[in-house]
């Protein structure tokens, strides 16, 4: 065979190999990157750039004086390496000098996202800024909801009567009592999950969940007219918008005074 | 002592990598600041940041920008073994080192070597065409697709930071050595060694060879773990350029005849006969 002959068939015998594992590898790490429920630290930057700039190394899993964060190892159902916190065994204590945010090298924590300007305009830590995720209440289990008297959840929380509150309901079983049932607040709640460790269920009835699974997202259609500011939200929507079903031709009077009402 | 100068080297190097790993599992479990994190990324005595390089080009090639921290730490770990000690990090730092070492001696002590490779024969050109395909995947899945599977980190990590199902990759290792390829891992699999190997083409701490010395015993061809970076063995007395050698100095070690000493690439006249 010429020798260039054997060496393209070479070439190429080595391109297919490395192929079917390029291809192979990416298959496997396409799965491994998505686990949406992961918790992340403080300043954490949104999960697709974090899983970029996250080197694995721990700093901000030492820096943790409550040993809350945990570097998740091969088998713990999350992105192999990465940091995140377990709420119903031990949840972020909102350190104000948020030592795991500041540890990190990589710019996978970022500590603009937890700092926020002091009275005098300068740019301080704010560990209330954190955003690790959202607590949410399932009614259904949630003993103060049933009208039993508890507030574990509320007396908990580090931000209470802002990041949850009790709401006062009148109890229509009884008649003459008041349901005391906590009510969480997603404009100040930072997700630290002490709310899940304090709740008295056998499985926690309130429980952090990353924001984006845990909120929708409301319309550019629907505005708030009765708060003044919730107009500001529209500004930059474009005025005219595409509809995916066409439109109806016949106007709403026509509906209304036809005789058939 | 005979027996001591044979691993003198060896018992340097496992005293580096247990110390290394030792301060970092004191970082990490009693708040130790001399070294925090692990091989990934750290920082020694809390300021000065040290990170793998080779991650942060696949972070790169993920289309990712590197914060200036872990870039100063990159560039330093580049200069110092690229410049300085060479591909060290594999014989001295890595504690896979110490698994796939342990793997080759019972290989030997098994006589598997003498049965010869099998059952597939890999080059030793395949790391770099890892090197490759861990960039290529890195570009498709936007992560650093080394990192995730990295059987060094999951050995690092898992020490410091618990191991998990993390043993199940350094096993495949020790018997991917064992059985399939005699330094199969390190010598011909592992993108990270190839591209310290890439790196460190001009380091200065070399090992050198001196013919007048040598009685063609061929020792230091038998233990060392890339032969090809020793063709000079027997032949001339110069020193090895190849950026595939570890510094790992066993074949000074085993060498009977004194022949193969550390030294400093450009003074190959000024040879003293002290090894040091």
């Amino acid at each position: 065979m010429p020798e260039r002959r054997t060496f393209l068939l070479t070439m190429a015998r080595g391109l297919g190999a490395a192929t079917i594992g390029g291809l192979a590898w990416t298959g496997f790490l396409d799965g491994k990157k998505a686990y949406p429920t992961v918790l992340r630290p403080p300043g954490a930057v949104p999960e697709k750039d974090f899983l970029a700039a996250c080197t694995k190394c721990g700093l901000c899993v030492a820096a943790c004086p409550y040993r809350a964060l945990i570097l998740a190892k091969p088998g713990d159902e999350r992105p192999v390496g990465t940091p995140y916190f377990t709420m119903r065994e031990n949840p972020c204590r909102m350190c104000r000098d948020i030592p795991c945010t500041i540890s990190c090298p990589n710019g996978a924590l970022d500590r603009l996202l937890v700092s926020g300007k002091d009275a005098n305009d300068v740019m301080m830590l704010d560990v209330n800024k954190t955003r690790i995720g959202l607590a949410l209440i399932d009614r259904e289990t949630c003993i103060a909801s049933w009208g039993i008297q508890c507030d574990a959840c509320y007396r908990a929380c580090p931000l209470i009567d802002k990041a949850v509150t009790v709401e006062y309901l009148r109890n229509e079983r009884t008649g003459k009592h008041t349901i005391m049932a906590p009510v969480v607040h997603s404009d100040h709640c930072t997700g630290c999950g002490m709310c899940e460790r304090a709740c008295v269920t056998k499985k926690a009835s309130i429980f952090v969940l990353p924001r984006e699974l845990a909120m929708g997202e409301s319309s550019d259609r629907y505005v708030k007219g009765w708060e003044s500011t919730d107009e500001e939200r529209i500004v930059d929507v474009p005025e005219d918008t595409t509809t995916v079903t066409p439109r109806s031709e016949k106007s709403p009077l026509d509906y209304l005074n036809k005789g058939d009402l | 002592m005979p027996v001591f100068r044979e691993y003198r080297f060896m018992l340097l190097r496992r005293i580096s990598q247990t110390a290394i790993m030792g301060l970092f599992l004191g970082g990490n479990l009693l708040g130790w600041q001399v070294l925090q994190g692990n091989l990934s990324t750290s920082r020694l005595l809390h300021v000065m940041p040290l990170t793998d390089p080779f991650a942060v080009l696949q972070i790169f090639a993920a289309r990712h920008m590197v914060a200036t921290e872990a870039l100063t730490g990159a560039l330093i770990i580049m200069l110092f073994f690229g410049l300085i000690a060479g591909r060290s990090f594999c014989s001295w730092v890595c504690p896979l080192n110490m698994v796939t070492d342990a793997a080759n001696w019972l290989r030997e002590k098994a006589g598997l070597t003498v049965l010869g490779n099998g059952p597939v024969v890999i080059s030793r050109r395949t790391r770099y065409g890892v090197i490759g395909i861990s960039l290529a995947v890195s570009l498709a899945t936007g992560i650093a697709a080394f990192e995730w599977i990295s059987p060094i980190a999951m050995l690092h990590r898992g020490i410091i930071f618990g191991m998990g199902m993390g043993w199940t990759l350094v096993l495949a290792v020790f018997i991917f050595d064992l059985f399939v390829q005699r330094d199969g891992f390190c010598g011909h699999v592992c993108p990270l060694g190839g591209f310290y190997a890439l790196i460190t083409r001009f380091s200065l701490i070399r090992i050198q060879h001196d013919r007048e010395k040598c009685s063609l015993c061929r020792k230091c061809l038998d233990i060392c773990p890339e032969q090809q970076v020793l063709p000079m063995v027997g032949k001339s007395s110069s020193t090895v350029t190849s950026g595939a050698c570890t510094n790992c100095g066993r074949c000074i070690e085993v060498c009977p005849d004194h022949a193969m000493k550390f030294g400093i690439r450009f003074s190959p006249g000024k040879q003293r006969t002290r090894i040091a």
